[in-house]
């Protein structure tokens, strides 16, 4: 039960306007048709499901509709904040380039 | 007999007299009694029986943590189980049962057991009842019956509850005199504040000592002062008799306030609400939820007339109730001289017995001149009694170890009461994950010293393990300082002086469990006293190599029940630490959870019950259902018309005429509630390409196309039908059920995958009305009411659609059909939707127009072949598998959702579960949805699952049962004679069938595209 500031709307709101829409940045291969049994396996099933801080996709259904980036610790439901997919890319990936 | 005294400070009002029974017997209390102080009064003492043993119990605490008086208040409707005697406010003509006494409270027949109690330690019904299985629901019963514990209301609630939000700046949980003060405080600074309090007044456990004196004023006016000003300022609200029960993420926390219950019924106004379920999402916490005083563990020790020594001075001090005039009290600490004190001012024998080497001299000098005879280095090592206690045997402690050095004294008393400390309430701190401490100086499981678990949770007063009141008020005015500081104010504590009369405490000893001496034969000493649980228990476990606190718990009982351990678990986790060798902080806690204490059902539906449970979704034509006898179904939110039976038929005679009549002459359905989502832009069809397995480029204006939906995994999701409006204008149809998941689907692929696309979604499922004209007269019914297209055969074919009026009105006609009947799908303005329906049914008057609905709907679709996604798929079936190839455009050029699923090994194997038509040997059969299908009628184990029926009906048009389902290599073995039979298992029966199409109408096509 906690509270999300939409990026689109600028507002904070309660949890339940939102749904969950999984990892963020699963890229959908460019390519589906070359992908190996084992690439196109780890794209449809492998999630990282980390315990701890974790990029993820939300929609905001109840609201603007739109779906933007959450960083939430999946322990203890503390978040750091949400953006626009835009935004949050260039913030992950400049984390995950110093990873 | 009436333990009531006057006392001066008493919240009971002595001139307002009440009426009440309890368990039948008529007593008299007063106004500002609890059931507990006003049984107390009239000197009930036995007020339950014991869960395992059926030993008679009497009221232990005051509050919250009363693990014994629960009783069952009221009858009917209103009737409540379970509650505690503690907390049940007296009002004229209350009605208390007990809940537990089998079959009475003087005689339980588990007493009988209870003399054979060595039989049943720890675990045993796991070990007893667990075999035969077969027998368990036997042994429930009686086990639960003799246990106790009171009884559900069995009529419907008549009564009301609600929901109410709250965005404050400050919330405070508890009204004691920290609380109070950090509420005063923030208050003064301008703050949104919110302090709720689970008593029927503020003050806290200053209503219990209310002669303190705290900057030279009682503490009765002290709290009466702080509280008048609190109700001046226009930015502080309080809720008294709400009890915040769970605290959750980011500072939301939950509460429940009783609103009625505490009124006389004929005071009660239906009006209103019975309980309110506050839900508080407060920017800052503060917790004052101050502390229990646990009891210290001895022989005998749930005899009735014993109790904490909190509870003892709460009932005199508060309630002008002296629940015995011969009191022995036993302590470890300081805390319960106070009390004592109060007990000999007011004319009780008080003798107490100090478990310490060495007492406060302060209090020495005090209870000397009193007269209060005070044991010092001793113990009671077992308490004397039969159905009350009536002494107790003291024993000569070591100075060191908590060891019997020398038999002591035998004292008689009346009542008899024990301080082993005190527990901090640290229930809803934990709630979100905060871990509470153990302190070795004050014994206790506490918040750390900055009291913080989050950022904006602050905790004040004895949930810090800070006992004494005058450091308490001193520590809120800090903590609330920092705390507004970090908000860029500054606190103004004018006028508040916080300095208390209290004598200064000195060390209490470590003790829980005091010792009798006789390794474990003596009498037997209770922990947990609702669930039965004893010190030999917990020691058992851990011989029995329990090692976890949680495993203790639960293979004991410890802890569980409707107190949730709040006297047991500080003991429990200490007696068992000592058996273990380890230390306390090694043991640890048990995990808190909501919630804290019990909360209705009724609080937390509120006003989502009944029709309000979950929006319903009527289509334009309901009442014209109604007026035709419709019964209805539930179709996600929408309720659909099921089927219309005339007089005297039932469900399975009002299908057959229906469908009859639709393959004859002509049906009508509403097909309303079919998803439907307009999509437009230049990109509409490249988008649809991806989205359906099908190809949409080829797609003329004027034309609609069956789509199959699948997922990334290849699987089937959804399905429907979509027409080409223009060349960027397309209409998607989905199903019922499926239709705000399809849009989410859509809307995320396109926003995450594919910015690129120009293409516009909007759901118009409610802005139209669709009317299903099927059967062989459908053209001439129509006819009859659109003259302006061109109905014939070869200008509108099967799956056209058209633009034209219907009975004057502007509509959209589909010939498409999910019977395999001649079929137009009218879609007019819904606002013109009842008017339609009513003019199709009168124009059809002549063709005998049948009204039909699901269960038709289901049935004519499976004559065809047509299947429902949901019903005959679940998530795990690709296209192949419903044989249908023909709607996979594996030539597209973008990869559409799930096709390269479509080529894994898995996916592509030829020999899974395939849909196919079933069809029982015998035709008056009708097998069950969900059947497994097996290869003989030999049912011995291991048998190998074939697959399963998932749709099967009985079809009066062929004059016999059918049904799908799927078979493994199912379409292979269709065609292979000798090779096609199978056997449909359920309800112990295996009925043969024979795997046939799964067309059993009309496989050419004759009649849709009549
Ligand atoms: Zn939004």
């Amino acid at each position: 039960m906690f509270v999300i500031k939409c990026p689109h709307c600028f507002e904070a709101r309660e949890e339940e306007e939102f749904s969950y829409g999984g990892e963020a940045f699963v890229a959908r291969p460019t390519s589906p048709e070359t992908e190996s049994e084992e690439s196109w396996g780890d794209y449809l099933f492998m999630k990282r499901n980390p315990k701890g801080w974790h990029w993820e996709m939300w929609g905001h259904s109840t609201g603007c509709r739109k779906f933007f980036v959450l960083k939430r610790n999946t322990a203890n439901h503390t978040t750091v904040g949400a953006w626009t997919l835009a935004e949050a890319r260039k913030i992950y990936d400049a984390e995950e380039a110093t990873a | 007999m009436s333990n009531r005294i006057s006392h001066k400070n008493s919240r009971v009002d002595l001139n307002r007299p009440l009426t009440f029974t309890f368990d039948g017997q008529s007593y008299q209390g007063f106004a500002g009694d609890t059931l507990a102080s006003a049984l107390l009064a009239n000197g009930v003492k036995v007020v339950a029986r014991s869960f395992k043993y059926g030993r008679p119990r009497g009221i232990i605490g005051s509050g919250a943590e009363e693990p014994n008086a629960l009783v069952q208040i009221d009858v009917g409707a209103r009737t409540t189980p379970d509650l505690k005697a503690t907390q049940v406010e007296l009002y004229d003509g209350l009605v208390a049962g007990r809940t537990s006494g089998w079959p009475s409270l003087a005689f339980d027949l588990k007493s009988v057991g209870g003399k054979f109690s060595r039989f049943m330690p720890a675990g045993f019904y796991y070990k007893t009842f667990k075999w035969p299985t077969k027998l368990w629901p036997f042994y429930e019963d009686i086990i639960r019956r003799a246990a106790g514990y009171g009884k559900s209301p069995i009529e419907a609630d008549t009564e009301t509850y609600d929901h109410q939000h709250h965005h404050v700046d400050l919330l405070v949980v508890g009204g004691g005199a920290t609380g109070l003060l950090a509420a005063l405080l923030a208050g003064r600074s301008g703050l949104k504040v919110l302090l709720v309090d689970d008593q029927s007044e503020l003050g806290g456990y200053l209503l219990s000592m209310p002669n303190i004196l705290i900057g030279g004023v009682s503490a009765s006016t002290w709290s009466a002062n702080i509280i008048n000003e609190l109700q001046s300022l226009p930015n502080v609200s309080t809720l008294s008799r709400t009890t915040a029960f769970a605290l959750h993420d980011m500072n939301m926390i939950q509460a429940v306030e009783l609103l009625q219950d505490h009124l006389p019924h004929a005071a009660r106004n239906n009006a209103q609400r019975r309980e309110r379920l506050h839900r508080i999402r407060a920017s800052k916490v503060v917790l004052a939820t101050g502390a229990f005083e646990r009891p210290l563990v001895f022989g005998n020790n749930d005899l009735p007339g014993i109790m904490t020594a909190s509870a003892l001075t709460t009932y005199l001090n508060r309630y002008g109730v002296a629940c015995g005039k011969n009191a022995v009290i036993m302590t470890s600490n300081d805390l319960v001289y106070q009390g004592a004190v109060d007990l000999a001012e007011a004319g009780i024998t008080v003798t107490i017995v100090d478990t310490r080497e060495q007492i406060n001299p302060e209090w020495a000098a005090k209870t000397n001149q009193l007269g209060i005879k005070v044991y010092v280095g001793y113990g009671i090592s077992e308490a004397v009694g039969s159905g009350a206690v009536q002494g107790v045997q003291l024993v000569k402690l070591g100075s060191l170890k908590n060891v019997v050095t020398a038999k002591g004294p035998y004292v008689p008393c009346d009542v008899l009461a024990s301080s082993g400390g005190l527990s901090p309430t640290v229930h809803l701190f934990c709630h979100d994950g905060g871990r509470p401490q153990w302190d070795d100086a004050r014994l206790a499981f506490v918040v750390s010293a900055n009291g913080r678990a989050k950022d904006g949770i602050f905790c004040v007063g004895a949930i810090t393990g800070v006992f004494a009141l005058q450091e308490g008020l001193a520590k809120t005015h800090d903590t609330i300082a920092e705390l507004l500081t970090g908000l860029g104010k500054t606190i103004n504590a004018s006028g508040l002086v916080l300095e208390t009369d209290e004598i200064a405490v000195t060390p209490a000893r470590r003790i829980f469990n005091v010792p009798d001496g006789k390794d474990g034969y003596g009498a037997k000493a209770f922990v947990d006293f609702q669930n039965d649980v004893a010190v030999t228990d917990i020691h058992l476990a851990v011989r029995e190599n329990y090692r976890s606190i949680e495993h203790i718990k639960r293979y004991t009982a410890l802890g569980f029940g409707t107190d949730q351990g709040k006297l047991s678990n500080v003991n429990g986790f200490a007696i068992a630490a000592e058996a273990l060798g380890k230390t306390i902080p090694e043991v640890g806690t048990t995990t808190y959870r909501p919630a804290y204490t019990p909360v209705s059902f009724g609080a937390l539906a509120g006003a989502h019950v009944g029709d309000s449970f979950e929006p319903r979704r009527y289509t334009a034509v309901q009442t014209t259902h109604e007026r035709y006898g419709a019964e209805f179904e539930p179709v996600g939110q929408w309720m659909r018309p099921w089927y219309f039976p005339k007089p005297g038929e039932d469900i399975h005679a009002a299908v057959n005429r229906e469908c009859l009549a639709t393959r004859n002459s002509v049906g009508m359905l509403d097909a309303s509630t079919l998803g439907k989502i307009d999509i437009r832009g230049k990109d509409v069809r490249e988008f649809l390409n991806r989205i359906y397995a099908n190809a949409w480029s080829q797609l003329a204006v004027g034309k609609c196309r069956y789509g199959l939906m699948l997922d990334e995994a290849g699987m089937v999701m959804d399905d429907g039908v979509t027409a080409c409006i223009s060349d960027t204008h397309f209409l998607m149809t989905t199903t019922s059920g499926g239709a705000a998941r399809v849009m989410t689907w859509l809307e995320k692929w396109h926003q995450t995958e594919w910015p690129e696309l120009e293409v516009y979604m909007t759901s118009v499922t409610d802005h139209w009305t669709t009317a299903a004209l099927v059967g062989p007269k459908s053209r001439e019914v129509l006819a009859k009411l659109c003259t302006d297209i061109d109905l014939s055969k070869e200008a509108f074919k099967f799956m056209d659609w058209r633009d034209g009026k219907v009975a004057g009105v502007p509509a959209r006609v589909f010939r498409i059909s999910f019977s395999g009947e001649l079929a137009y799908e009218v879609n007019v303005d819904a606002s013109y939707g009842d008017y339609i329906w009513n003019e199709l049914m009168k124009a059809g008057k002549e063709f005998d127009i049948t009204p039909y609905g699901t269960e038709t709907m289901h049935v004519l679709r499976a004559e065809k072949g047509f299947i429902i996604v949901g019903q005959d798929t679940d998530g795990s079936v690709t296209p192949f598998d419903l044989d249908m190839a023909w709607a996979v455009g594996m030539k597209k050029p973008y990869s559409f959702l799930g096709k390269r699923s479509l080529a894994r090994s898995d996916t592509s194997r030829t020999d899974r579960k395939q849909l196919v038509g079933l069809l029982p040997e015998d035709p008056n059969v009708v097998l069950k949805e969900g059947a497994q299908l097996i290869n003989s009628s030999d049912i011995t184990p291991p048998v190998a699952m074939l697959g399963h029926v998932t749709s099967s009906y009985h079809s009066a048009f062929l004059g016999r049962s059918i049904a799908m389902g799927f078979v493994i290599d199912g379409i292979k073995r269709r065609d292979e004679e000798g090779n096609n039979i199978v056997y449909a298992w359920a309800e112990g029966k295996a009925v043969k069938v024979k795997i046939v199409s799964y067309v059993f109408v009309d496989a050419e096509g004759a009649r849709h595209n009549a």
